[in-house]
């Protein structure tokens, strides 16, 4: 399609508008024109150019116009998507949609039929006047019908998708491949379209209505949220005060973000790009030019949205299709997230050997305090700190306080032996533990019984779980409990206990259960 | 002793007279160990029997152990505090021979025992229930640990164990769930962590002392959530404030004693809080508090009214406070206001006055009362059993006389410093159960005053007369004469003592401590009449006795073989009479400073000689002049040395002596 086209190629986006413009109102085409805005796979990146483009200013009075008659229908068009949301995957609803497209369609069928024979009956009258103000009102109509067809079109999707992500092995589509996923890109469409209307002249009230809208449909996910009681960090900001952002994978994972455009030289940071940027002129040297873009905001225009970003990784929490979706702060967020969560770990600790990171930043931290935890249980966890270590200890049974071997000359043999003696149920017990942090499992197994294994457990053991993370009577299991240390004991930990930490929860699952 | 000889004689067979009758009789005879060795040394029989019958040794070296065990095969408690250095061999040899017997093993006079001997010792006593590691300074954490295995331990004593941290600590928590009493005095590198997980997982725990420990109040939420705590020991934690016991709910109604005296950083508001829930509480010690007990503060006792014991030491105390003590506690038996400077009369007054049921109170050095205090205590308080009142100089000599004939069950005085003369003994010495007196630097008193208490007390146990320099052998006479159960006895500085009086002192057969400091008139020959008939004599001063010679040290060596502490320093001692000292078994502190018959090779002669010894206190020059080896040697023995080099004073006209204190004491 000529349209798709054009809005690939990102930087003429004011003309690929006016080009949708042209077709929008030409005929019932305007269908066609939308399908083709939604399969546009950079949509965000789109949109990211599109703050920066001052001078142009697109002609989209009739978009405009269409949102403007689009207005009345809008809510009842969440509401009802936010029904189909809420269900799961259902045959029945699917046929409901599908008669109701129909039905819409049918309805545009007749307008356009309509609107042929009024165009002769206008022809007839001569009076231009009644013959604009007609107009709107079919183009109004128009406009509601295809903005709903658009809608219910784009919802038949996601209960699709949810069964897709829930599902286990990677899953490397991309979320902007499909059509609208949802009803907040819906809107997210209109408030685009809405920072394109505040450049161009004309003044409309609608676009706080939509955003008004898109609010609405974000609490009810926040009300999902808490009935699930899914107490997670996070900033909670009031959904639709942010804008979300997705970058691609290559471009997370590329050691550059920032590139000239007239050499292609990469930099790392925004401002080294902007020094670059003097070299090829002096048009390039000026103060405006050297300053911050963000900064540049006029006092007296409208403030800027702020940014969240979203993972790429589908079915992640940090991905925007996750029902409990938690954005990300900075780009430099996600790319921390990404490298964490998604890639191979491929530094390793120079000093341990064992520890493996996929963030420089992490070894260097670790390899800071690595060989340093010297907070050791007779289980054989290590604790860099000696509180944790009493904190645990406190709440295992049989577990004590091991001394360093250095200071344990005369009574090495009296600390093995009391190991010997009850050191094996404990171990058991801790090899079920272990497999709660899924990086370590397949080691701890295979090194089951020894107790030097010196396993460092603070990063599944983190201070917040110990703290806030009831064990109900876990303590007060009985000693055969440790004994069968079966996968539906280790499981009912990595579950219920949260031993590992958030991000790895699903993947823990998935390793205990193999 | 001849009872039992007697029967010997008329009935040689005593396959007849059953077990527990001989055992009851041991128990009667045990009080005193030497009748008891002469029974064992009957017959065979006894022998066996005696061998039987004792459960508790108290060995004088660790070399004699193995036999000592073979023999008695029933032991339950030893102490081994006389025996400074119990090697791991030692500590396995008696794990070994009466490991399942031994109940109860005192070390906190021991050294050179190592984790190895510990763990032999925790495998093998399976019934061990007390263990005493105090004063191992140098014991670490690995040492420690190897105690948790001793599961049935209830109570454990580590105290000065300065070298434990929190994990060892963690280890005997996590070992011994029995214990009920912990103390960790100064153990100064134990901290919250250790204390805490104590608390949490020694749930039985009765007996818990903390004192000088780096703990915060974060702990106290733990250890106050203890069903059976019952003594508290809280002694100058200076971490303990006010802040971190703010969020401190508690309700510790087990709770009987507390001690948070020297306790700097708390005041009325955390004290408020820790005894909020304290509902039961009997004894309260807050010496040394940095407060003004005034009546604000004493708000903070209104929850803890069924309070017996009080000890206030050292505050500073206003008028009003006390009042309010008076009133908030009336059930106060004991009352302790030793050295706070600024209690009134009208103050004590008004306290005492609502404790009818006082029987123990302290004013020790409360220089502002006056005779008007004593009035009102001896008014109101008939039933004072013990009143420590030194340094009380303002009251005058007619007070006395009321405490004589109003507090007639009196046990305890201390009118040490005070203006008793002859006429308030003879008021006081109708406290006929008087047990202990203190007349102590008492210019006013004479023979004639002694007279009357030696008449009148025949329960009399201790008699200080440090200084009471109108004292002469007639009156210390009519004391030997009539309390025979004397044990203690300072005539130090009392100048015109002589040999008589020794020789009337030896009817005390009784006598364990012996103080004639500073009395030149003192010689051998007095000495040698109490070596031969005090036979229990354990502690004797004898320096600036310028005529006590070897022939009194040999008299000594010979007779009194229960002797451990002798001071000869300023006498006419000579080498003989040191080396005469190395037949004394249990003999552990020798002074001898400024002996001048004394020569090195002798002094080290004696000090190779005495193998119980701990402590040495010599002149300085000695130093120098023993070989260095010797000082290692004995010090890896166990025995400490003090080096002093000053030289012999000449004495002070005892007169003045006390003018020039009150020039010093405005």
């Amino acid at each position: 399609m000529e349209t798709e086209d054009d809005l690939c190629q990102q930087t003429n986006w004011g003309s690929s508008s006016s080009k949708l413009q042209e077709q929008g109102s030409s005929d019932g085409g305007g269908n066609q024109a939308f399908s083709g805005f939604t399969s546009e796979q950079k949509w965000e990146e789109a949109s990211i150019l599109d703050y920066e483009m001052d001078g142009v200013e697109p002609d989209l009075q009739v978009f405009d116009e269409m949102k403007a008659s689009g207005e009345e229908n809008v809510q009842a068009n969440v509401d009802f998507l936010q029904g189909v949301r809420a269900q799961a995957w259902d045959p029945s609803t699917m046929l409901s949609n599908l008669s109701f497209m129909e039905q819409k369609i049918h309805e545009l069928q007749e307008l356009v039929h309509l609107l042929v024979g009024r165009g002769e009956q206008v022809q007839g009258c001569q009076d231009e006047l009644a013959a604009q103000q007609q107009q709107q009102l079919i183009t109004t109509d128009l406009t509601s019908i295809i903005i709903q067809l658009i809608s219910t079109a784009g919802s038949l999707l996601p209960s699709v998708k949810h069964n897709m992500s829930t599902a286990p092995g990677p899953y490397t589509g991309q979320p902007g491949s499909a059509m609208f996923p949802c009803a907040r890109e819906a809107n997210n469409v209109a408030s685009q379209s809405q920072n394109n209307n505040n450049c161009g002249a004309q003044e409309f009230d609608l676009p706080k209505a939509v955003v008004v809208d898109e609010r609405e449909s974000h609490v009810v996910e926040e009300h999902e949220m808490k009935d699930e009681d899914d107490a997670e960090e996070g900033e909670n900001l009031p959904p639709g005060s942010y804008e979300i952002l997705q970058l691609e994978k290559e471009e997370i994972l590329a050691p550059h973000t920032h590139f000239c455009t007239i050499c292609g030289k990469g930099f790392k940071r925004d401002a080294n790009l902007r020094m670059h940027m003097r070299g090829h002129g002096d048009e390039y040297k000026t103060a405006a030019a050297l300053a911050k873009p963000n900064k540049e905001s006029i006092p007296g225009s409208e403030p800027m949205l702020i940014k969240r970003y979203s993972c790429p990784f589908l079915g992640c929490k940090r991905n925007k299709e996750h029902r409990k979706f938690q954005p990300l702060k900075t780009i430099l967020c996600v790319k921390n997230h990404y490298k964490r969560t998604h890639c191979d770990k491929s530094f390793t600790c120079s000093r341990c050997h064992t520890k493996k990171f996929s963030v420089i930043a992490d070894l260097k931290t670790h390899e800071k305090h690595c060989g340093k935890n010297k907070w050791l249980c007779s289980c054989g966890t290590t604790f860099s700190r000696k509180d944790k270590l009493f904190g645990h200890i406190a709440l295992f049974q049989g577990h004590t306080p091991a001394i360093p071997i250095e200071e344990t000359k005369p009574s090495a043999s009296s600390s093995t032996q009391r190991e010997n003696s009850e050191g094996g149920n404990n171990n058991q017990g801790m090899v079920g533990f272990n497999l709660g942090s899924p990086s370590n499992a397949n080691q701890e197994t295979a090194q089951f019984g020894m107790m030097d294994g010196n396993i460092s457990f603070e990063d599944s053991f983190s201070p917040m779980n110990f703290e806030t993370c009831s064990f109900g009577g876990f303590h007060d299991f009985p000693r055969l409990m440790f004994d069968d240390s079966d996968s539906s004991f280790q499981t009912l930990i990595a579950n219920t206990c949260g031993f590992s930490s958030p991000r790895n929860v699903g993947e823990s699952v998935l390793d205990t259960s193999i | 002793m001849k009872k039992v000889k007697q029967i010997h004689v008329f009935k040689p067979n005593f396959d007849l007279l059953s077990e527990e009758l001989v055992f009851i009789i041991l128990d009667l005879i045990s009080p005193n160990p030497s009748d008891l060795k002469s029974f064992s040394l009957t017959c065979k029989c006894f022998y066996h029997l005696e061998s039987k019958h004792r459960t508790s040794l108290k060995p004088l070296r660790s070399d004699y152990l193995p036999r000592i065990l073979t023999r008695y095969r029933h032991t339950a408690d030893l102490d081994l505090t006389l025996c400074p250095r119990v090697s791991d061999y030692a500590l396995s040899v008696l794990a070994s021979l009466s490991g399942p017997t031994l109940r109860s093993l005192d070390l906190s006079r021991s050294r050179s025992f190592s984790a190895a001997g510990l763990l032999r010792l925790a495998l093998k006593c399976p019934h061990l229930l007390a263990i005493d590691l105090s004063n191992a300074t140098d014991m670490r954490d690995a040492d420690a640990a190897v105690v948790a295995e001793a599961t049935s331990l209830e109570s454990l004593k580590l105290g000065r164990c300065k070298m434990l941290t929190d994990m060892a600590i963690g280890c005997i928590a996590v070992g011994c769930k029995k214990l009920t009493s912990v103390c960790l005095k100064w153990c100064v590198g134990v901290g919250d962590l250790g204390v805490g997980l104590l608390a949490v997982k020694c749930l039985h725990i009765r007996t818990l002392d903390l004192s000088y420990l780096p703990i915060t109040g974060k702990c106290l939420h733990d250890i106050l959530k203890l069903q059976h705590l019952e003594e508290l020991l809280l002694e100058g934690c200076f971490g303990v404030d006010d802040d971190s016991l703010k969020s401190l709910r508690h309700d510790c109604k087990s709770l009987k004693k507390l001690n948070a005296s020297s306790c700097q950083n708390l005041t009325q508001r955390g004290l408020t809080t820790l005894l909020s829930g304290a509902g039961c509480l009997q004894r309260l010690d807050i010496a040394h508090c940095s407060s003004v007990i005034s009546l604000d503060f004493t708000s903070s006792l209104k929850k803890v009214s069924t309070l017996q014991s009080i000890r206030l030491d050292g505050c500073s105390v206003t008028s009003d406070g006390l009042k309010a003590i008076g009133t908030l506690c009336n059930s106060l038996k004991e009352v302790s206001l030793s050295k706070c400077v600024t209690v009134t009369d009208e103050g004590l007054s008004s306290l005492v006055m609502k404790l009818k049921d006082l029987r123990k109170l302290d004013i020790t050095c409360c220089r502002k009362l006056s005779g008007v205090s004593i009035t009102q205590i001896a008014n109101s308080c008939p039933l004072l059993v013990s009143l420590k009142m030194e340094s009380c100089s303002l009251v005058s000599r007619e007070a006395f006389w009321l405490i004589g004939q109003k507090c007639r069950l009196l046990e305890e005085l201390d009118l040490t410093d005070n203006e008793i003369d002859d006429e308030g003994l003879k008021s006081i010495s109708s406290c006929l159960s008087l047990s202990s007196l203190k007349l102590g630097i008492c210019l006013n008193i004479t023979d004639k005053g002694l007279s009357y208490v030696g008449m009148c007390c025949p329960n009399l146990r201790e008699l200080d007369l440090y200084r009471s320099v109108g004292i002469t052998d007639i009156g210390i006479s009519s004391i030997a004469q009539g309390c025979i159960h004397l044990e203690t006895i300072n005539v130090s500085y009392c100048q015109d003592i002589t040999d008589k009086s020794l020789v009337s002192l030896s009817k005390c057969s009784l006598l364990q401590i012996f103080e004639s400091r500073g009395c030149p008139n003192i010689t051998s020959k007095g000495l040698a009449a109490i070596a031969v008939r005090c036979k229990r004599l354990a502690k004797l001063d004898l320096k600036k006795c310028p005529s006590i010679n070897d022939s009194g040290l040999l008299a000594l060596a010979h007779f009194s073989q229960n002797l451990k502490q002798i001071n000869v320093s300023d006498t006419a001692v000579t080498d003989v009479g040191m080396l005469s000292l190395a037949n004394i078994g249990c003999l552990q502190n020798i002074a001898v400073v400024n002996s001048r018959g004394l020569s090195a090779s002798g002094v080290a002669a004696a000090l190779l000689g005495c193998g119980g010894l701990r402590k040495a206190k010599l002149h300085a020059s000695l130093r120098t002049v023993l070989p260095v080896s010797l000082i290692l040697h004995l010090e890896a023995r166990g025995c400490t040395f003090l080096w002093k080099d000053n030289t012999l004073q000449a004495e002070l006209d005892p007169k003045y002596w006390k003018l020039q204190l009150e020039d010093v004491v405005p």
